[in-house]
């Protein structure tokens, strides 16, 4: 079956099986292997992308039910070459150790960044209740969404800052 | 692992929708996926034709029309957390939609479909007993409403025919001051329910006019704990008449022992959030 899809803003078509898991389609189909799998169980949120701006778990839903839709996966966060703010305090922050949760906490945050930009740890810690992390104990991940809310709110400021 | 082969249909209104599963062989609705693409990746479930309602506008509607709330078949777990009407006057659904699975799985779950799933670790099907909710099945032929108490009938087992889907679940609403709580055990966030109760009131002047108590995990299917129930009708809230009632619900219950602990265990903790749960939802009633 033939599926069309906006992957990072480039229309991309595959003709696959309707049982191809969008994780794969994203993976194996369209190279793109920042998003990874975790578990077998919809249980960790590693293959988190946003379906029109909404994070899924892309282990769980078919490459088909994606026709005509809009994908961003972490590939999609760098901007004309420049990290993402969230990319940026991730690394400042030191949110990560090994980095496989990575991209799907990221993309989370994108989307819990973009409706509240100034998130609580409450608030952060329920958003990413979906994503599990087996290195960090996942306190720099909430320093660093609240880092990249900052920025994103602010971004004259801390470039300023950062000068 | 990786799902069977199937057919993929994408029909564009419910009619078709309808007709897909009188003519296709063995059918299943796809909604949110969130509990049926883990059974087909384990091969748990083969259909042979997959029958994708998502495109099919209009379904997602939750709305309190003629004193009923009508949930259709596209409302996601997301859209209950976040519905107006549901936090002012539904509160057990309010108490359960933030507790199923998590925030991701939330954006595309459904209630219905969570409903017509049947796990009895869902949490859903133990809130439409306790809240009396009734179900909507439809065919290509026929439309049927199906109370919650008739409607569990056994492991992932309902009273859905092959070829009908969920339209509508229809939760009556409150008369008069109502109160509710959902409680739920977990190992971890995002896990099912090691146990679950959900707690419904309906106070008639400083009495408990009538419980709705229903029970997760704890059997073949949810379990409504009638006696538990029938004990608090116009019932005095009071501490030993929580006490009672969480006696009887416990008693009601069939848990098994598994990983996620002792049959023992489980029953003791029913009975500890019926008690819970009955004083929260008496005084959220009273709050109202």
């Amino acid at each position: 079956m033939r599926v069309t899809v906006t992957i990072n803003g480039v229309e991309r078509t595959a003709d696959v099986e309707p049982r191809l898991l969008l994780v794969h389609l994203i993976r194996e189909v369209f190279e793109l292997t920042g998003t990874h799998i975790g578990c077998d169980t919809t249980s960790c949120g590693a293959c988190t992308v946003l379906l029109d701006g909404m994070p899924v778990k892309s282990c769980t839903l078919f490459g088909v039910q994606a026709d005509g839709h809009e994908i961003t996966t972490v590939e999609g966060l760098v901007q004309g070459g420049q990290l993402h703010p969230i990319q940026a305090a991730f690394k400042e922050e030191h949110g990560l150790q090994c980095g496989y949760c990575t991209p799907g906490m990221m993309l989370v945050a994108k989307a819990l960044l973009e409706r509240n930009p100034t998130p609580s740890d409450e608030e952060v810690r329920w958003a990413i209740s979906g994503n599990i992390c087996r290195c960090t104990g996942y306190v720099n991940i909430v320093k660093a969404i609240q880092a990249a809310g900052n920025a994103m709110a602010a971004p004259t400021a801390s470039a300023a800052a950062s000068a | 692992m990786l799902p069977a082969r199937f057919e993929y249909h994408r029909p564009e209104s419910l009619e078709e929708a309808l007709q897909m599963l009188s003519t296709l062989e063995e059918p299943k609705v796809l909604a949110g996926g969130q509990s049926l693409i883990p059974l087909m990746k384990f091969r748990f479930a083969s259909p042979s034709n997959l029958v994708d309602i998502n495109r099919i506008p209009a379904l997602d509607r939750i709305a309190e029309e003629n004193g009923v709330l009508r949930i259709g078949p596209l409302v996601r777990h997301h859209d209950v957390e976040t519905s107006e009407v549901v936090s002012a006057r539904y509160p057990v659904l309010a108490a359960a939609a933030p507790q199923i699975a998590d925030p991701i799985v939330r954006n595309l779950g459904t209630v219905a479909g969570s409903i017509a799933h049947a796990d009895p670790a869902g949490d859903w099907g133990s809130v439409m007993l306790a809240v009396g909710a009734s179900f909507v099945l439809r065919s290509a032929a026929r439309e049927r409403e199906v109370a919650a108490s008739e409607f569990f009938r056994d492991l992932f087992t309902t009273a859905i025919e092959p070829n009908e889907m969920v339209t509508e679940i229809r939760v009556p609403a409150p008369s008069g001051r109502v109160g509710g709580a959902y409680l739920k055990l977990e190992r971890k966030v995002g896990d099912f329910a090691t146990v679950a109760a959900a707690v419904h009131v309906r106070m008639d002047d400083g009495r408990i006019g009538q419980a709705g108590i229903a029970l997760t995990g704890v059997g073949t299917t949810n379990i409504k704990a009638s006696d538990a129930e029938a004990s608090l009708a116009g019932a005095e809230p009071t501490e030993d008449a929580f006490a009672e009632a969480a006696r009887l619900a416990a008693a009601a219950a069939n848990p098994v022992s598994d990983v996620r602990g002792s049959a023992e265990y489980k029953r003791h903790m029913v009975e500890v959030y019926v008690k819970r749960g009955l004083a929260r939802a008496v005084e959220s009633a009273r709050a109202a």
